[in-house]
């Protein structure tokens, strides 16, 4: 089963942590993916841009409409993802909550849809 | 065959089913993957009975023959929907070919089923709303309509929530699985929540007519007697404990009249019990385990109270310094009243007062009623009769339940309170 880890955090403070911490996190995300692409649960995985780098399209009445910025202001942004393989929820919510953002913002964990071959 | 003879194997199926049925789902949903499956297969499995268990008499180990008829049901229905969809045929082999070990059917399988079943219900995953309702539905077989009824909700607002909750299930991949030692703490937790709020709901109703919704609390005193069947944790006994202990005093917390009667002027000698000794012996045997939490402690402090053969003698001592251990264990306001409330009593309403008043002013409880009576009873009980009377009525704004609203307007109108009444 696959599952979309969706990482949220406060992108706001990225600014204010001191050099060392962002190190130390930049660290501990390599050490992360790194097990998680050992042990077979790593599909892919990648860190975004800022908010303030986001576009939204939208086609209305034939049109296409392109807005600045996010599709909802929230407190955290999604900053990254990973998509992993799991055998089941549990396993999901374990390696979810070894994300180093998990301590600091939120993740969100998604099922991934199948839809049926025919 | 005589039709008493049939009569008498109808009552027997009806007596398995209530013995048996959990039982049954909990295994089918295993073998089976799925709850939907398994309600069909274990409903066909009991049609089954009642048609051949008249002629061909009563099967030896009645639930080995359901598990394995219904098992054998869902097979037929999948191989039947096969000619309208592919897939399914596949699933039927699948099924068929995986037949299910004589160990399935033992004693420690079908336990292990059951803590499978109460574990997966309990999710952290789901909302505490779907647990309950999940709970409720397929660990204790309670009628959809009876929890709807139970909890003053719309039937089809409850059935949608627990159709969701298996879709949910079924979508997420949440594993019909007992939790590992590692995630058991948190898992426990979550299912001894469950189970507090379904007494809870039970014990002192939300809203509503009724103080006492004794189908509640008793549901959720046999959950908590399952569980710790089959999984003895300090924390689950603590949480029985409490529960026997509170309900041990359910005839004595209402007058006939469906009034509120407050813990200090209870009739004692209508206190069950049998009920309290059962809690006092789960309190010192998870006190014993040295492993005990705040469910626990919060039984240690009504045995005190249940110890106690008048209010007059209650050791208020010993219960001001368990709520101080309480509070360093799971600080929380509520516990803070509390034990305000505890040292009032040891100390002098005074003091008490201050303690309630300096969370007031953290800001803290302001919209609880239960902080504004607690307040209004010390000031009555220090005679500021116009701060009492305040007090009063800021509690009586903040409550829902009618016995609660009546208790408060009866303390109103004994201290001369000119208040507008119930509105109505």
């Amino acid at each position: 089963m696959k599952y979309l880890c969706l990482i949220y955090d406060d992108e706001s403070k990225r600014s204010t942590t001191p050099k060392e911490q962002l190190d130390t996190m930049m660290t501990e995300y390599g050490a992360f993916t790194e097990a998680i692409k050992k042990s077979g649960q790593y599909i892919g995985g990648d860190a975004l841009q800022p908010t303030q780098t986001a576009t939204t399209v939208r086609i209305r009445q034939g049109k296409i409409s392109t807005t600045d910025g996010p599709f909802a202001e929230t407190k955290e942004q999604l900053g990254g993802f990973y998509l992993i393989n799991a055998t089941d929820l549990n396993e999901a919510i374990q390696v979810a909550s070894r994300i180093p953002s998990a301590r600091t913002g939120s993740i969100e964990v998604r099922p991934i849809r199948v839809f049926d071959a025919h | 065959m005589s039709s008493e003879a049939d009569v008498r194997v109808r009552e027997q199926i009806e007596a398995v089913y209530r013995s048996d049925s959990r039982r049954v789902l909990a295994t089918l949903i295993r073998l089976l993957g799925g709850f939907d499956s398994a309600e069909e297969a274990m409903h066909d499995a009991f049609t089954t009975a009642l048609d051949s268990w008249p002629s061909d008499g009563v099967p030896e180990n009645p639930r080995a023959w359901l598990i394995s008829t219904g098992r054998f049901k869902a097979i037929d229905r999948l191989r039947r929907g096969a000619r309208f969809n592919a897939a399914l045929a596949a699933a039927a082999e699948q099924l068929a070919a995986s037949a299910p070990h004589a160990s399935d059917f033992g004693d420690d399988s079908l336990e292990d089923d059951r803590l499978r079943l109460i574990f997966t219900c309990c999710h952290p995953a789901l909302s505490a709303d779907a647990r309950i309702a999940l709970t409720l539905r397929e660990v204790c077989g309670l009628e959809t309509e009876e929890i709807a009824r139970a909890f003053l909700i719309p039937a089809p607002t409850l059935a949608q929530r627990i159709v969701r909750a298996k879709g949910k299930i079924r979508d997420a991949q949440i594993p019909y699985q007992v939790p590992s030692r590692a995630e058991l703490p948190d898992r426990l937790d979550a299912v001894l929540h469950v189970l507090y709020l379904v007494f809870n709901e039970g014990y002192s109703a939300s809203s509503g007519e009724r103080v006492i919704r004794h189908d509640l609390s008793g549901e959720a005193i046999r959950l908590g007697r399952l569980l710790i069947e089959l999984l003895p944790e300090p924390e689950a006994i603590g949480l029985l404990a409490l529960m026997l202990l509170h309900d041990a005093r359910r005839s004595a917390r209402t007058s006939p009249a469906g009034e509120l009667i407050l813990l200090d002027e209870q009739d004692r000698s209508v206190w069950n019990r049998e009920q309290i000794q059962e809690g006092l012996a789960l309190v010192e045997r998870a006190l014993a385990s040295r492993r005990f939490g705040p469910y626990t402690l919060q039984a240690a402090i009504a045995a005190v109270h249940a110890e106690a053969p008048t209010a007059a003698a209650t050791d208020w001592r010993q219960i001001v310094g368990l709520y101080e251990v309480l509070l360093r264990v799971e600080p929380s306001p509520v516990v803070e009243l509390n034990r305000a409330a505890a040292i009032a009593m040891r100390d002098g309403p005074e003091i008490g007062l201050a303690l309630i008043d300096a969370i007031l002013a953290r800001g803290q409880l302001t919209d609880y009623h239960l902080a504004h009576s607690a307040r209004a009873d010390l000031c009555r009980r220090l005679g500021r009769t116009p701060e009492a009377i305040a007090a009063y009525e800021r509690a009586l704004k903040l409550t829902t339940q009618a016995p609660e609203r009546r208790f408060i307007e009866r303390r109103l109108a004994e201290l001369g309170a000119d208040f507008d009444g119930p509105p109505n």
